[in-house]
């Protein structure tokens, strides 16, 4: 397939990944043993105190205390190029991406210009072929990504896209919405929506509450983003199509999708770390860090965004990973840009709710692998022998200070900044290849 | 003052930043100040060889000049610049603007701006000591103190009063600075106008929302009109100025219903006819004027305060 931005494998040898504990939910494994990994694929799990007879030749690494799970996948980047290399590159994106545990990107088309077309989606995936991650281009909805006419999904497809959406806006016009996710069927390509009420939402800086009264700012209500997907639940279930809904973050849209799957639609959903590690309380005196669309909501919004994680009404966790220089940021904070990076926090803010008991690592292996690989319909996921060796290695224990001189990506634009993290990827493997080590 | 106070803050920001320890020892020491203006010669040496830069992005007649004639009282240099928040696009940042003021060593900045947050960025880049003169929807330090000094002059406390607060609450940095400083002194302020011009959580902040004009009136000690900006017709908060007039504006009947001794307010400029009736500006109970005469004693109790004067 096209979209695999990585040649399969240049690596002829075979390691071992000797006493880690494998989790992989999709084969219903969790337990220690050892990951036999031969020419960039998984050859061969081995569990129960099975040992194999291994030649010497056969790279050991030993990763005893740590978790072997499939790699990590991303469905919701910014990537930043073409356009704005300024703040992030393919290259730094990617790896960026492999230092946060991600083998697999999925990045939005709202670059300079719009990817709307085989020769960007070609270019991106060019750049790709060189990166750290594997990048899955997703094209836009509509033409330029202006919500006026459809694009053309059948040669972004030819070139590589694996979804369609155009995230950063919503697609105000519904007809435009139902069009676009009956064409999309033609190529067989998902829908991702960014539902947003601009009506509702404009001007907007920060969650409508105190503390946009407090500091003076235009609030978003809640309602800008669950109307939203109010509409475009009615509108997919009208196409008999499946529809993604992007970073929600309210209780009344995890309660509007999970009465939608128990009615049958055909819709999946994703939240961002933000969303369950931060309240609107964190924009504290016009830190523009916080700042992101949609807004960092209550804590009882929080809640609802753990419980959806927990009970399956969302399916994936991803980062909207969004760089911005200081140009961007440091500015009035009406003024600043929205969104902030998420690549390198993704794993230790999901292990955080492990560790408070929201979701057992099978779940949260669920959350950022195994569903992100089914929704978009991409390779990995799994640790099945005979797929492709993308292999994230995290110590759960590892604890570390998230500060800025650490920070892969070219932006620094994070709230988690001088955090006190626990649970990291240490050790990154895209086809077998080592793509991030952190081993010593 | 009681033993053991000291004013310690680099920056004037907002009233949230201000406990009522603060907020008394700035009103007392600008009624210390009030007399200098009545002098003949109304100067007095204190801030002499000291800099201070009016940085104002918005258009501002009033609260400028009280703060130049305010530090020239005090024989500081004052510089004016006016700069308009729309030619950003083009210009320097907000940022970069004020390196380059502190590049020339300034000791006060005093900033107006469009945008919520401004005064509290400059501090976040520049050494310099901030007055905040008013930041989009957010605070009006300044204006509250005086509000407060004024009340305080002719009520002789705050506490126990009633204040009522009327119209646009939402988009008003007044309203809020007065919300914050009148219940901090332990006045309680209750708020009405537009259901569209009220902000979200506004109890929060310690106000109480009334649901109508009358109620929020009644048997207050203190009525403040707000300034209905003309724009917001636009913005479809209000039908016309005429309806808002009828419904919310302060007039004679509105009046009737506060206390015979009430005090009535506006932090200007004017529009009457809309949000208060031109006779009840004038009303013998009207401290209008009074407000714009204690303005400039405290903002040069506020100058001498972040000079390091105690």
């Amino acid at each position: 397939m096209s979209t695999l931005a990585a040649p399969a494998s240049k690596n002829n040898k075979s390691m071992i990944l000797l006493n880690g504990r494998i989790i992989d939910p999709a084969n219903g494994i969790d337990g220690v043993g050892h990951l036999l990994v031969v020419q960039g694929k998984i050859s061969a799990v081995f569990l129960n105190g099975e040992e194999p007879d291994l030649p010497d030749e056969v790279d050991r690494i030993d990763l005893a205390g740590k978790w072997v799970v499939p790699g990590l996948i991303d469905m919701h980047v910014h990537l930043r190029e073409p356009g704005e290399e300024y703040k992030e590159t393919i290259a730094s994106g990617t790896r960026a991406a492999a230092a946060g545990g991600f083998t697999g990107v999925a990045c939005m088309p709202n670059t300079r210009p719009v990817n709307d077309s085989y020769s960007i989606t070609s270019l991106i995936l060019a750049q790709a072929a060189e990166g750290s991650a594997r990048v899955y281009p997703v094209g836009s909805i509509s033409k330029g990504g202006e919500g006026k006419i459809l694009a053309e999904y059948g040669e972004m497809r030819k070139a590589g896209v694996v979804a369609l959406s155009d995230d950063g806006m919503p697609v105000v016009d519904s007809q435009l919405l139902r069009r676009g996710l009956e064409y999309a069927a033609d190529y067989n390509l998902l829908v991702i929506s960014h539902s947003e009420e601009l009506a509702l939402s404009k001007n907007g800086a920060m969650n409508e509450g105190y503390n946009s009264t407090r500091l003076g700012l235009r609030g978003i209500p809640g309602i800008a983003e669950s109307i939203m997907i109010y509409r475009d639940l009615a509108v997919a279930e009208c196409t008999g199509r499946p529809i993604h809904i992007a970073h929600i973050s309210t209780r009344e849209s995890v309660s509007l999708i999970r009465r939608a799957k128990a009615k049958g639609s055909l819709v999946t959903a994703e939240t961002a770390p933000h969303y369950f590690s931060l309240t609107d309380e964190a924009v504290g005196n016009y830190d523009s860090r916080a700042k992101m669309n949609p807004p960092l909501r209550t804590a009882d919004d929080v809640m609802a965004i753990k419980e959806g994680l927990k009970d399956g009404t969302i399916d994936a966790i991803a980062t909207d990973h969004a760089p911005h220089s200081v140009l961007e940021k440091d500015v009035e904070f009406a003024r600043a840009a929205n969104g902030i990076i998420g690549l390198e926090t993704a794993v230790p803010l999901t292990m955080n709710l492990l560790r408070n008991g929201d979701i057992d690592s099978g779940r949260m292996v669920e959350l950022l692998s195994l569903n992100p690989a089914r929704i978009l319909g991409v390779e990995g996921g799994t640790l099945s022998p005979g797929t492709v060796a993308d292999i994230t290695v995290i110590d759960p224990d590892l604890e570390f200070v998230y500060s800025v001189d650490k920070i892969v990506s070219k932006s620094k634009n994070s709230p988690f900044i001088d955090w006190d993290l626990k649970g990291k990827a240490v050790l990154t493997l895209m086809a077998g290849e080592i793509t991030w080590s952190d081993l010593h | 003052m009681e033993t053991g106070y000291h004013f310690s803050h680099k920056h004037i920001l907002s009233l949230e930043d201000l406990s009522s320890a603060d907020i008394s020892f700035i009103l007392q020491t600008a009624d210390s100040f009030k007399e200098i203006s009545t002098r003949s010669i109304k100067k007095v040496p204190t801030l002499r060889g000291k800099t201070v830069i009016n940085l104002f992005f918005e258009p501002s007649t009033r609260t400028r000049l009280s703060f130049e004639i305010a530090a020239k009282r005090m024989s500081a240099d004052t510089f004016n610049i006016a700069s308009s928040t729309s030619s950003t696009t083009k210009g320097e940042t907000l940022v970069d603007t004020a390196l380059n003021l502190m590049a020339m060593n300034p000791d006060i900045i005093i900033i107006r701006h469009s945008f919520s947050g401004a005064a509290q960025l400059l501090t976040e880049h520049i050494e310099t000591s901030v007055i905040n003169a008013g930041d989009g929807t957010h605070e009006h330090p300044s204006q509250g103190l005086l509000d407060l000094m004024t009340v305080m002059e002719k009520k002789g406390r705050i506490e126990g009063l009633k204040v009522a607060i009327i119209g646009d609450i939402a988009h008003s940095r007044v309203a809020h600075s007065n919300i914050i400083g009148f219940t901090k002194m332990g006045a309680s302020v209750c708020v009405a106008g537009p259901g569209t011009m009220m902000p979200p959580a506004v109890e929060k902040l310690g106000a109480t929302r009334c649901n109508s004009v009358h109620e929020a009136v009644a048997d207050a000690d203190v009525v403040m009109a707000l300034r209905i900006q003309k724009e917001r017709q636009d913005d479809s908060l209000i039908p016309s100025l005429r309806e808002y007039a009828k419904y919310f504006g302060i007039n004679r009947s509105v009046i009737d219903l506060a206390k015979k001794d009430v005090l009535i307010m506006h932090p200007g400029p004017l529009n009457r006819g809309v949000e208060i009736d031109s006779e009840i500006a004038d009303d013998p109970r009207s401290v209008i004027l009074d407000q714009v005469t204690n303005g400039v004693a405290i903002r040069m109790a506020l100058l001498y305060l972040l000079m390091g004067g105690d």
